[in-house]
């Protein structure tokens, strides 16, 4: 018999995203206990990505809320469609003026925004609610109090209770402390950038043409470059960038061809003082360690 | 936690007393559980299907951690209560947690006299600063203060004198605070129609835009965030100015606040504490180690890699409270200060080495931070604090 953490792992694996133990074992218990799950850590290892795998892996939609600055409800819940209802209003002068209220607050009127949709499908969606951090701290309360409940209270509507509760997944890249009450409400994962033999198996899993060895050769030599300090470290889009480079230039061993390489570093560094920073002595050396 | 909910599970009384120690050693870690999360760990273990620590340790962890700090220190807890591993280093992490909640409260409740008896007074006194400035009555009134005010900390022994200093800091930081929020009031700028709004409202008038809804800056608060220097040299300076930090912490809607000396500690959750001796009490045991050598460069490294992008925004200002005697390399201090200049706003550096007659910037780390500075500041004494409020007002 398989422990289920194992078996998220693999159903995981089996679209294109591998996970390390501790993060299975974070889904499988998202599953059992019902709670949503905070990622946190550094940009590019593959965060948002977690929920698109768990989707596809249990093939039901992606619904996705990307938070930023100044988000409300009307746009991350409901909002009535004011243009049309104005509309509806002009065509039905005259009539009745009850019968038109109750027209113009109706479903059809009713404009769905990615938190209302979450709690409607019929089949419970994977619910990204993205940079969580990025919102203000008036609507951390707020999603707080979906995420407890969710049911959803339109004055003119009445109560929408969820028909099934959405697997929740929420970012943070950490620009604002978020509250105590979010985070307890929440499983919680740091994401680290994945280990050599990790790495390789994600480039393989990407690029299934590329070679075994280079793949090996292209996550440790990924692995070293993120030890220098540099400004900003490559995340996994960027080793897959890097992979596709270098298999396209038909590289078979890095230590072979050290001048593509170093050309094709850009792949990975992206500020201006990290490019200086990072020679063509620091390269061959990081180089010289790769087996 | 709840005894109702305990019995209900087939799990052995002996394992439940377990983990109940096991989130108490947790949250005096400064780990946030509560009762849901030790009803759900319990379900966890019930479940069978964790019943080896190697399987139970990532499924806790999920559950438990809920920031990355926690998350760096859990493996260690964990393996030190469960697997009996290491057993000194988790009393030394947890703060002889089996001990302590009696001995703490005992300590403040002793102590708690000086702290509290001013609070109601001085919240007053803060809100009717405006006033006092032109009647002045008050000022005059308060002629020991004055003395305290210019009084070098340094010599500052009494109890007594002690505790007056620090609640001159913690009014202070109060005061500073509401100058700034009355300021930024005045400046609301930046209206645009907000046409969404606008509509919405007109439903009421037939379609007819009567009430227009406008869209306002939204105002970034001045966060302060404060690293002081705990370090041997600066022992006779920290006691006043962790005050200071808490009065800070406790009046600014923003701060943060970290202690350093050999590594840098985040101290805001344990001095969010309300209760000032409570809040002594649990940063001693963060910052245990206090008073030994200086690496500032090396610290303003871990606070650039792991701290700086989620305190500082762009009406952000570091105080750095130190004297400058780096052990490590001044290089590494010019650089890390040159790193933290392209992030924040301004950087303000007290050091109360300058109340003192004839002194000069000469240590190394202290020349080669200078040029990254927006000001060198005094702080020997509360007059040269005070000296600072109409400079962070400005920025």
């Amino acid at each position: 018999m398989k422990i289920p953490q194992e078996k998220v792992a693999l159903q995981l694996a089996a679209v294109g995203y591998i996970p390390d133990r501790d993060l299975a074992t974070a889904l499988w218990l998202m599953e059992s206990l019902k709670r949503p799950l905070l990622l946190e850590g550094e940009a590019g290892v593959g965060k948002t990505e977690v929920a698109r795998a768990l989707a596809l892996a249990y093939d039901t939609k992606l619904i996705r809320l990307q938070c930023y600055e100044g988000l409300d409800q009307s746009a991350a819940l409901y909002e009535w469609n004011y243009q049309r209802q104005l509309l509806a209003i002009k065509a039905r002068e005259g009539t009745d003026a009850s019968a038109v209220e109750e027209h113009i607050f109706s479903e059809a009127y009713l404009l769905e925004r990615p938190l209302l949709a979450a709690i409607r499908q019929s089949k419970p969606p994977v619910l990204l609610i993205d940079e969580v951090d990025r919102a203000d701290e008036e609507f951390e309360a707020f999603l707080l109090e979906l995420l407890s409940d969710f049911q959803v209270s339109i004055p003119e509507l009445g109560t929408i209770t969820a028909t099934t509760i959405p697997r929740v997944i929420l970012t943070s890249n950490g620009t604002r402390e978020l509250s105590d009450a979010l985070r307890r409400r929440c499983l919680y994962h740091y994401v680290d950038y994945p280990d050599v033999d990790r790495e390789a198996r994600i480039i393989l899993s990407r690029l299934p043409g590329i070679d075994s060895g280079l793949a090996l050769q292209i996550a440790t030599m990924v692995s070293l470059i993120r030890k220098e300090d540099l400004r900003k470290s490559p995340g996994v889009a960027e080793t897959l960038d890097w992979a596709a480079t270098l298999a396209g230039l038909e590289i078979r061993h890095l230590r072979d061809e050290p001048e593509s390489v170093h050309e094709t570093l850009m792949c990975l560094i992206k500020t201006a003082e990290d490019k200086s920073r990072m020679t063509r002595e620091v390269s061959d050396r990081l180089l010289g360690k790769v087996a | 936690m709840s005894m109702a909910q305990a019995s209900e599970n087939p799990l052995g009384a002996g394992a439940r007393t377990k983990l109940n120690g096991f989130s108490r050693i947790l949250r005096d870690n400064g780990f946030v559980v509560g009762l849901a999360e030790t009803r759900d760990a319990l379900t966890i273990m019930s479940s069978g299907d964790a019943i080896r620590p190697s399987r139970l340790r990532p499924s806790l962890k999920a559950l438990l951690c809920s920031r990355q700090s926690d998350w760096q220190k859990f493996d260690e807890i964990f393996d030190a209560y469960w697997l009996s591993r290491g057993m000194k280093s988790a009393t030394r992490i947890s703060g002889a947690p089996q001990k302590s909640p009696s001995g703490l409260q005992t300590l403040s409740a002793g102590q708690r006299g000086f702290g509290e008896s001013d609070h109601a007074d001085h919240v007053e006194r803060g809100e009717g600063s405006e006033v006092s400035e032109t009647g002045r009555s008050k000022r005059e009134g308060a002629s020991k203060t004055e003395i305290l005010s210019r009084t070098d900390f340094r010599h500052l022994t009494q109890p007594e004198d002690l505790a007056a200093a620090h609640e001159l800091a913690e009014r202070l930081a109060k005061s500073m605070r509401a100058r700034l929020t009355r300021r930024m009031h005045a400046r609301r700028s930046g209206q645009r129609l907000d046409l969404r709004r606008t509509i919405h409202k007109s439903i009421a008038h037939g379609g007819t835009p009567l009430e227009l809804i406008r869209r306002k800056r939204k105002d970034k608060p001045l966060r302060l965030v404060v690293l002081l220097d705990a370090s041997g040299s600066m022992n006779l300076y920290s006691a006043v100015f962790l005050r200071f930090m808490h009065g800070v912490l406790d009046s600014f809607r923003e701060a943060e606040a970290f202690v350093f000396h050999t590594r840098l500690i985040h101290i805001s959750p344990a001095l969010k504490e309300r209760d000032p001796q409570r809040a002594m009490e649990r940063m001693s045991l963060l910052a245990q180690g206090t008073g030994g050598g200086t690496r500032i460069g090396e610290s303003l490294a871990t606070f650039n890699r792991w701290h700086a992008k989620r305190c500082i925004h762009s009406r952000t200002c570091v105080m750095i409270v130190s004297d400058g005697y780096d052990t490590g390399p001044a290089e590494n201090l010019g650089v890390e200060m040159q790193a933290l200049r392209r992030r924040c706003r301004r950087i303000a550096w007290l050091n109360p080495m300058i109340g003192w007659q004839g002194y000069a910037p000469e240590a190394a780390g202290m020349k080669a931070a200078l040029p990254y500075i927006d000001l060198f500041a005094p702080a020997h004494n509360l007059e040269s604090l005070k000296s600072l409020e109409p400079y962070l007002a400005r920025i």
